[in-house]
């Protein structure tokens, strides 16, 4: 399972990462941060299909969201 | 099962939070920029030339070393950078009320001599900083502080689109226009992006790219709304596309 790890204090809750996800397992939590914006975040019951695409990492302007993408055994030991 | 690193800050972007808006995707803009410099390993070669407007805090968040230039005068103090030091890499970072309206004369003028150097032109159709005013990219029919009924084709005229006016000076060995509004156009632009420093790192001329990005807070849509704007208003009036490429091989004197 592929995962991103959102920096909370980082967004600025604009959402754009939310629009790009081709899963759409991104949204807006209830929880705000220091700055006052309600962040994003990754649906805990729909986590697992996250694939590592990047695509919300390459759309937020400020950084906010690292990538971790899993590699299948399949497919790392071709 | 391994788990490798998929996407991170690259080194030359600075922790620094920006203090952009919420949306503002001057952060996706100049982060690209030093995502190429860095896989190129450029960075300690490069010297930034910043400009006036929401970008003028590029040296707090871009670890390179940079020069901040009165208002518009981004290419002619390139100039000066790249031609006491040709060996290194020099690009501007200006927006469109900096490079299109008070710039105008540098850019053209430096476009025309071909200087060697990467103009990185970020297009919101807006004047940013200072509130909202009409820039010379605003579309027709766009309301700002400055035209609250509308920018008026006939009395204000139409906006500059300026890849196509700088792919027409001859100085000039690269110009495009891309968006920022989703992964495929964010492609095209990292593309473009290489392209624009290859030209002047093989000395062939000026590396023009116009990015076409939002401004949500000055277009009064939330984030979201803006990222659709572009695709459904901007992109009509600024088509997408490379306007001049010279042939790699192409020589200069």
């Amino acid at each position: 399972m592929s995962r991103i790890v959102l920096d909370e204090e980082r967004c600025k809750g604009c959402l754009l990462c939310t629009v790009v996800c081709p899963k759409n397992i991104l949204r807006q939590s209830s929880r705000m941060n220091a700055q006052g914006y309600k962040v994003a975040e990754c649906a805990p019951e729909l986590a697992e299909e996250c694939t590592g695409c990047t695509a919300c990492a390459q759309m937020c302007p400020d950084l906010a969201i690292v990538v971790w993408r899993t590699v299948k055994a399949k497919e790392a030991s071709r | 099962m391994s788990e490798t690193l998929a996407f991170t800050r690259t080194p030359s972007v600075a922790e620094t939070p920006t203090h952009y808006c919420p949306g503002c995707q001057h952060g996706v803009a100049h982060r690209m920029v030093a995502e190429y410099l860095d896989a190129e390993n450029l960075a300690e070669k490069t010297i930034m030339v910043t400009s006036i407007g929401c970008s003028v805090f590029l040296y707090n968040y871009l670890r390179f070393d940079s020069v901040e230039a009165p208002h518009g005068r981004a290419p002619a103090t390139a100039t000066g950078v790249k031609r006491v030091s040709p060996d290194k890499v020099v690009f501007t970072y200006q927006g469109d009320g900096d490079l299109a309206s008070i710039g105008m004369a540098e850019i053209m003028h430096a476009a025309n001599r071909g200087e060697r150097i990467t103009v990185v032109f970020v297009n919101n159709t807006v004047y940013g900083m200072t509130g909202g005013q009409m820039a010379p990219t605003t579309l027709v029919g766009q309301k700002t502080t400055t035209s609250p009924a509308g920018r008026c084709a006939s009395t204000e005229g139409a906006p500059f689109r300026m890849a196509e006016i700088v792919a027409g000076l001859g100085g000039v060995a690269f110009s495009a226009r891309v968006a920022l509004n989703n992964v495929k156009h964010l492609a095209q632009a990292r593309k473009a992006i290489r392209r624009a420093f290859e030209v002047q790192l093989a000395g062939q001329g000026m590396g023009f790219v116009e990015l076409l990005a939002t401004c949500p807070t000055n277009w009064k849509m939330t984030p979201v709304q803006a990222n659709e704007h572009i695709e459904a208003a901007i992109i009509p009036t600024f088509p997408l596309g490379v306007f001049k490429d010279i042939a790699k091989n192409a020589g200069a004197c």
